[in-house]
């Protein structure tokens, strides 16, 4: 536990000084749904568009962000100085998941609102609660995967392409469940209230694959 | 029971360690007696650094026995973890934070009192800089700091590779004391020069293609074998 | 003394002789299906090879979890045949399941099939398990993370089949089901027999590329035992362990 805090926040007061990832994060966020809007030619999105378009949203821009979680180890030497450390391995994991977590948390304080001023047809506000137990949910998944995919990329010769790659296909029941349990919040005569079975799914994947990237981390750090 | 004086705080036996096809050391058997230094020569891609990223921990053994401080790596390796530190090519050090917020960092990792970073701060010579970023610093500076990251923890074990790189003498006084034969310290030094590595040395190994080519006090070291290991 | 491809002949014999049977099953002895006609015998290759291609991914997994208990290369070597065999099948049941798709539904691709969705996401996973092995140069580290890379997406065959299913919702009428339920008599033999045909292709073929592989990477250890540590020469390009 005690690594995982040194960890996590040692990257955020690295975020804190060099501002390379939050912000690129949120301006690729924005610049996306002005893409949308020209690329799908709509003023006002609602339903399953809408969560459609949230979804693929966050999606990239949590690839993004997720590239750059072991650069600084990589070109540092920060897999040394943590191997070097007797703590438990699977703690680099924990804090670089948690660091994600907070990152599209942070993105989504941003991103949310400016997507219901730009695209969101219905009114934002009243669907509020729903989507943040969606985005919730959907963050843990984005943070593991995320991570896990990272550390896979970050020794590759070609680790850019890598992590989408991977990324992209193993997100999918994720995403499925993400923009499915959006899709009634976001609709017009909604109930507001995301609906359980999506929640459930995605719950469940945030589970199974929190436990195999625990299960597995320890052999991407070990040489 | 062994008499843990006795006992060779690193003792190699067949070691090996592959790298795809090729041997980068292949059966390699010495042994370091506590408290003295074992200098390690060959040249480039001889298996210095696998030897001393081994005795790190951060490399697992293929094949043979390692044993430092009496515990047997690779399954030991959490242990023996807190008592070697390394200094090696890289200061292991994130540029965009300063020398006293990574040693900190090292500190919490290690379960090292913030007291300790403190001192050695000022040990070496850093105070005034130790709050700019590292990457404001010059290579003196940076290695300076490293020192201070490698002997945090108060290690039993030193893995030193190129020690004195980058740094003047005026500095090289400062860091004498943390990770010269003085303080009962176990050393292993690698180095690319002979000369200065043997006069530190009270064994010395000479390595060549991965293979132990010998094993001899400093005296017994001359001209033939270094042709043997460079030529 | 090692021996190389034991019990190969047996299995190839096996292969072929089931397979006979199998395509005569296929095209004198399962009825000529009532809407679909002809076209609809190529189920019997098309879903065979889907199902031995999923069960190669999950095998290829196992194998993996063996690679990283052990530390023996030799699980890595089988992981890697078994997924690279069955992305081959698979790639052969995505073309197969077009051509039927086509030829019932008048579409090359139909998104309201779960079972072919959720494969089609399962092959764009394992697609990337090649490129990734390219791209790590060291050879331990390669296996060690082709290991993980298989158990993760190993895992995530089942999973995915099960999400894409809900979100699909609507149960496509299709004649079979994975679990063959509603097949009538003659047509579940032939399907049987088939399976049995494709399963054993598989393994023949996994069996000859094990074999093929480890006389190759015995004849480089010898030739560098012999001759010094040049004499074996680079290797090509390859993903493959070594």
């Amino acid at each position: 536990m005690r690594a995982t805090f040194a960890v996590l926040a040692k990257d955020l007061r690295l975020e804190l000084r060099t501002f390379e990832t939050l912000p690129a994060m949120v301006l690729f966020s924005l610049s996306t749904f002005v893409i949308f809007h020209f690329a799908l030619g709509r003023s006002a999105v609602g339903g399953q568009l809408a969560a459609g378009i949230l979804t693929v949203t966050l999606l990239f821009a949590a690839l993004l962000g997720a590239g750059r979680l072991f650069v600084a180890e990589r070109e540092q030497g920060g897999f040394d100085a943590f191997l070097l450390a007797p703590v438990d391995r699977t703690s680099l994991l924990a804090a670089k998941a948690a660091a994600m977590f907070l990152f599209l948390a942070l993105l989504e304080v941003v991103a949310v609102p400016a997507f219901g001023v730009l695209l969101l047809g219905p009114a934002l506000g009243p669907r509020l609660p729903g989507l943040i137990a969606v985005l919730a949910l959907a963050d843990l998944a984005l943070a593991v995967i995320g991570t896990l995919v990272s550390a896979i990329a970050i020794h590759t010769r070609a680790r850019d392409m890598i992590s989408p790659i991977i990324g992209l296909p193993l997100l999918l029941p994720a995403l499925i469940a993400t923009a499915r349990a959006a899709a009634p919040v976001l609709s017009v005569h909604g109930s507001g209230a995301p609906p359980g079975k999506w929640l459930l799914i995605l719950a469940l994947y945030d589970v199974v694959f929190a436990l195999i990237a625990y299960a597995v981390f320890d052999f991407l750090l070990e040489d | 029971m062994v008499d843990q004086d006795q006992q060779p705080a690193i003792e190699l036996r067949g070691l090996t360690r592959r790298f795809g096809e090729r041997a980068a050391l292949n059966n390699v058997t010495v042994q370091v007696p506590t408290g003295t230094t074992l200098a390690v020569l060959g040249r480039n891609g001889a298996g210095k650094s696998t030897l001393l990223r081994i005795l790190a921990t951060l490399l697992r053994p293929h094949g043979g026995e390692v044993s430092v401080l009496g515990e047997r790596l690779p399954q030991r390796a959490h242990v023996v973890r807190s008592r070697v530190g390394l200094l090696g090519h890289e200061p292991l050090l994130y540029r965009d934070l300063s020398g006293r917020e990574n040693l900190h960092y090292h500190a919490q990792l290690h379960c090292v009192a913030p007291e300790r970073v403190e001192r050695l701060i000022e040990a070496v010579g850093m105070g005034k800089r130790a709050d700019d970023p590292v990457r404001a610093l010059s290579r003196g500076m940076v290695q300076r700091l490293a020192v201070c990251r490698a002997v945090l923890h108060e290690p039993a074990v030193l893995l030193l590779d190129e020690p004195r790189a980058n740094l003047d003498p005026a500095a090289v006084e400062l860091i004498e004391p943390l990770i010269g034969s003085g303080n009962g310290h176990t050393r292993v030094l690698t180095s690319h020069d002979p000369g200065p590595a043997i006069e530190d040395a009270d064994l010395v190994l000479g390595l060549r293609d991965g293979k132990a080519a010998f094993v001899r006090p400093p005296g017994e070291v001359g001209a033939q074998q270094l042709r043997e290991l460079y030529g | 003394m090692t021996s190389y491809g034991r019990g190969l002949r047996g299995l190839s014999v096996a292969t072929i002789a089931t397979i006979t049977v199998a395509l005569a099953l296929v095209f004198f002895y399962a009825p000529l299906d009532a809407n679909q006609g002809f076209i609809q015998k190529i189920f019997y290759i098309h879903v065979p090879l889907a199902i031995v291609a999923l069960c190669g991914f999950v095998v290829g997994g196992l194998l993996a979890i063996a690679h990283l208990r052990t530390g023996d290369r030799k699980w890595d070597l089988r992981s890697y045949v078994a997924i690279h065999m069955a992305l081959i099948f698979g790639v052969g049941g995505l073309i197969t399941g077009s051509i039927w798709a086509k030829a019932s539904w008048g579409h090359w691709w139909v998104w309201s099939d779960p079972t072919l969705v959720s494969f089609l996401i399962v092959m764009l996973l394992f697609a990337t398990y090649q490129p990734l092995r390219f791209s790590i140069e060291d050879p331990e580290r390669q296996a060690r993370y082709a290991s993980v890379f298989a158990i993760v997406a190993g895992a995530f065959v089942p999973l995915n089949f099960i999400a894409v299913r809900m979100a699909q919702g609507v149960v496509h009428p299709r004649v079979l089901t994975l679990t063959g339920g509603r097949l009538p008599g003659s047509m579940g033999l032939t399907f049987a027999v088939s399976l049995l045909g494709i399963a054993l292709l598989y393994a023949t073929l996994w069996n000859y590329e094990i074999a093929a592989k480890r006389a190759r990477m015995q004849l480089r250890r010898l030739r560098r035992a012999a001759l010094g540590d040049d004499a074996a020469g680079a290797l090509g390009r390859s993903a493959a362990p070594s």
